[in-house]
């Protein structure tokens, strides 16, 4: 970084919420041409600092210098004319207009009073290809994958000349070969001078993709150091202030019965003729591509969406599962990968969320025990240590590893024989995903069978006992935890499926 | 671990606190509107306090009151309002007065009409919890499609000549004091029903929870469809009820008994606090908004002041009771009014300006009467 000056320099500042001290005097530069990651476990206040350089808010002590002079950014269209563009985590674009008219929205270029189609059409697609994309610029965004969508973002921030491009957690819902084209597009970005601040909570991506690295702690400015210069460890242990032993902490189980058959399984359209065996106390991996109908399955075996062919057995009995109370009658719990929209009542507080599917038990007389209610909530949050002031305090306002906590503590209180998750560590911190870890080994060695559906890599591969791919709705092929390789794995899922 | 420690320090929130917070928001505020409706009422009329007066003024608002209880359920529930709710009452209140004009014992008759309560709320019910489609648009059909039965049942005659027994119903009395009115108590012991049922079990619970995130109580094995059904069905039979009493205060069925009545359910459920957006409101808010209408248009009423102008003052109480606490939330969000762009200022002026107008509005046609 041998510029002269960052394009945007942030210096001291300091932000409170009510009493909450969320940021204390944090120093940010981020140079012309550079790649410049930002680190720190949810709630270290990497979104308050983001939020303040696109003037969501406004720091409460503190100086922000854009190309070397002083600016307050008032508003987000403030920070857009300062050619300060975000991107965030989940895509934000119109599902009914075109890529165009996303691209161009509140913009559109004129031809006098009306707007000037052809021109837009043209522009929108010389961005697209400019970016190495192959897409029509007719499509509706509606009909994109997130990846895609994100591309499409992207364009927008290039068209409204944006310098500074913060990407908020734009690989946590791509595969790996999304990511690989992002990375295309964000280097060559750097090429042409954007600076780009980075954040994700994959370490590798760090590695793959960053210049520089910032890491903040529980809202204080920890240190700013050169990617080349730190090992992986050192950012471990800048961002939660210790080491983590061990990721992965996979004990060896017996497994016990089999618990679970599922015998060319199919649903409408989506994925058809699988089938695998599940025992209780074995971790069973699935992987493939976002899209391939993992999600999908996991929905027939829980009854949300149930499956339109094959047969699915539950301790050598064939079952039926047509609703989510069927499944939690046989022992199914099923912890979904969107924990805001499906795993959590965020307005409700963390007791009557983690009773929610338990409520019968609670029932005495012709009330609830509001008493039991509490403890048995109480017990379960200790258990797999929530942080929170309370039973009583509501699931909004924990952190996204807390929450995923309050989801598992609520299926937990299910007593379930069979435990699905849907990407159960997307988007949580480093800590609480290897508490998570732990509990989901710990729970195998109490003989809970257990599917864990991931897109990450070395999660699938340190925590599962075998591995079954899904491809294009299909099963891609089984392997057990020792053949199992990063190569094998993606060679599985990408391959064509012979006819 | 130390990230956390923050969070653990902002929230505050224990159970009885929040508890708290909801009384200061809706019901205190309620409470305090009511006190000062009173005393105006006091100190216009010497009639007011009497108890016969307001026994009488009672009785008129039971029906609409026995139609708010499952109302409230459907919009903590599902966020949206059953419009059906009048024609249902006026089809069953119908049903039951050609039944009993082709001489058909009153008590069976009552019966069948309850029953085709049930019945046409299992209908909105199949059609919003398995047909899935949108509550809003089914009960609108049915709005006009069961008024519709009421005409074809009863044309243009009235049905009349009820034995006492059954208008004891809508104009009886419990005691020999005759100030007590049968309707009121039976509205009370429903409300009370309603509301444990509400707050203290298991199905009430599913009501927050899916008018908060229905996806996620579907997810947490909350029969979602199962309840929907129950609360249309609830809501159809509540109804009838409804239309019994009064068809019973009355003493007469006309096709069109209780036309219109479905907006006010819908206003005084408001009023009470239940957010139209779902998920949140308590029956006691419920039942403070009732005794505050009720309260409004008896007071008014005893100042002669017409059913419109009656009207105006229920639409601008409802218009203040949603008004306060959003700008009880934007004083409170700190530095709000420094952040406050021309636009927000000129949308607040100018909404200042427009109920200027219509409190002026309001006080010259009083002048006028």
């Amino acid at each position: 970084m041998n510029q002269l000056q960052p394009l945007v320099s942030l210096d001291g500042i300091s932000k409170a919420f009510g009493g909450v001290q969320a940021l204390k005097g944090v120093h940010f530069e981020i140079y012309p041409g550079e790649v410049h990651a930002l680190l720190g476990e949810n709630g270290a206040g990497k979104s308050t600092l983001i939020k303040i350089i696109t003037g969501v808010h406004q720091p409460d002590q503190g100086e922000i210098l854009l190309d070397g002079k002083p600016v307050r950014l008032a508003d987000p269209r403030q920070a857009r004319s300062s050619a300060i563009a975000a991107i965030y985590q989940e895509p934000n674009l119109f599902p009914d207009l075109d890529i165009a008219e996303n691209i161009f929205v509140g913009r559109q270029p004129k031809q006098g009073k009306r707007v000037d189609w052809q021109e837009m059409y043209r522009e929108a697609s010389k961005l697209v290809h400019s970016l190495g994309l192959n897409l029509d610029v007719k499509t509706k965004a509606r009909s994109l994958s997130v990846a895609q969508q994100q591309m499409v973002e992207i364009a927008r921030a290039l068209s409204l000349n944006a310098r500074v491009l913060i990407m908020d957690e734009p690989t946590s819902s791509l595969t790996l070969s999304e990511v690989a084209e992002l990375f295309t597009i964000v280097r060559h970005l750097r090429e042409t001078g954007t600076a780009i601040v980075f954040i994700s909570h994959r370490l590798d991506e760090i590695f793959q993709i960053a210049d520089r690295v910032t890491t903040l702690r529980d809202g204080i400015y920890v240190d700013t150091r050169m990617v080349a210069d730190v090992t992986r460890e050192d950012l471990v242990q800048m961002m939660v202030g210790r080491t983590l032993s061990s990721l992965f902490p996979k004990h060896d189980v017996h497994a016990g019965d089999t618990v679970l058959e599922v015998e060319h399984l199919a649903g409408e359209g989506i994925f058809n003729d699988i089938s695998f065996e599940l025992k209780a106390g074995e971790i069973l991996g699935i992987y493939g591509l976002i899209g391939a109908g993992r999600t999908e399955i996991a929905r027939a075996l829980f009854g949300i969406e149930p499956a339109t062919g094959g047969r699915i057995k539950i301790n050598g009995r064939e079952v039926s599962i047509k609703s989510p109370q069927d499944a939690m009658d046989l022992g199914v719990g099923f912890v979904p990968e969107d924990r805001q929209m499906h795993g959590l009542i965020l307005q409700m507080p963390i007791a009557q969320n983690i009773t929610l599917p338990i409520l019968q038990h609670f029932v005495s007389g012709f009330w609830l025990d509001r008493n039991k209610e509490s403890s048995t909530a109480h017990d379960l949050v200790r258990r797999l240590r929530v942080k929170t002031a309370g039973v009583w305090q509501l699931a909004r306002e924990l952190s996204g590893g807390n929450q995923q906590k309050v989801v598992l503590s609520k299926w937990l209180g299910t007593n379930p024989r069979i435990l699905i998750l849907d990407e159960p560590t997307r988007g949580i911190d480093v800590g609480s995903k290897s508490e998570v870890h732990q509990l989901l080994s710990q729970l195998a060695s109490e003989g809970i069978a257990i599917i864990m559906i991931s897109s990450e890599l070395p999660e699938i591969l340190g925590m599962s006992d075998r591995i079954l791919v899904i491809r294009e709705g299909g099963l891609g092929g089984e392997f057990a935890q020792a053949e199992a390789t990063q190569e094998k794995l993606m060679h599985a899922v990408t391959t064509i499926r012979p006819a | 671990m130390a990230a956390t420690h923050s969070e653990t320090r902002s929230a505050r929130h224990s159970r009885r606190v929040s508890l708290r917070n909801i009384l200061v928001r809706w019901e205190l505020l309620l409470v305090v509107l009511i006190t000062v409706v009173t005393l105006i009422n006091i100190q216009q009329s010497p009639f007011f306090l009497k108890p016969v007066n307001l026994s009488r003024a009672a009785r008129d608002f039971m029906e609409l009151g026995i139609m708010m209880l499952p109302m409230t359920y459907i919009i903590i529930a599902l966020a949206t309002v059953d419009l059906s709710v009048a024609s249902i009452m006026g089809m069953c209140a119908s049903f039951m007065g050609l039944l009993f004009m082709n001489g058909v014992d009153i008590w069976i008759a009552v019966a069948a009409a309850l029953a085709l309560g049930v019945a046409a709320g299992a209908m909105n019910g199949f059609l919003v919890a398995h047909v899935k489609l949108p509550a809003l648009v089914v009960t609108l059909a049915t709005y006009a499609f069961y008024r519709g039965m009421a005409y074809a049942m009863l044309g243009d005659e009235a049905a009349r000549g009820y034995p006492e027994s059954f208008t004891y119903l809508g104009q009886g009395f419990i005691g020999d004091g005759r100030i007590i009115p049968f309707s009121l108590i039976l509205f009370l012991a429903l409300a009370l029903i309603f509301g444990v049922v509400l707050h203290t079990t298991t199905f009430g619970r599913y009501l927050y929870a899916i008018g908060n995130n229905e996806q996620a109580a579907r997810y947490s094995g909350v029969p979602v469809d199962r309840v929907k059904m129950i609360l249309f069905v609830l809501s159809g039979f509540m109804s009838a009820l409804a239309g019994l009493v009064l068809a019973a205060r009355f003493g007469s069925t006309r096709p069109d008994i209780g036309l219109g009545l479905e907006l006010t359910v819908i206003t005084a459920t408001v009023l009470g606090g239940i957010s139209i957006s779902g998920g949140t409101g308590t029956m006691i808010g419920a039942i403070l908004s009732l005794l505050l209408i009720g309260l409004v248009r008896f007071g008014m009423g005893l100042m002669n002041l017409q059913g419109q102008v009656q009207d105006i003052v229920i639409g601008l109480l409802l218009i203040i009771s949603v008004l306060l606490p959003s700008i009880g939330r934007m004083l409170s969000r700190r530095g709000a009014l420094s952040n406050l762009n021309v636009s927000q200022v000129l949308q607040v002026t100018l909404f200042v300006i427009a109920m200027a107008l219509f409190v002026a509005f309001f006080l010259w046609s009083r002048s006028l009467l």
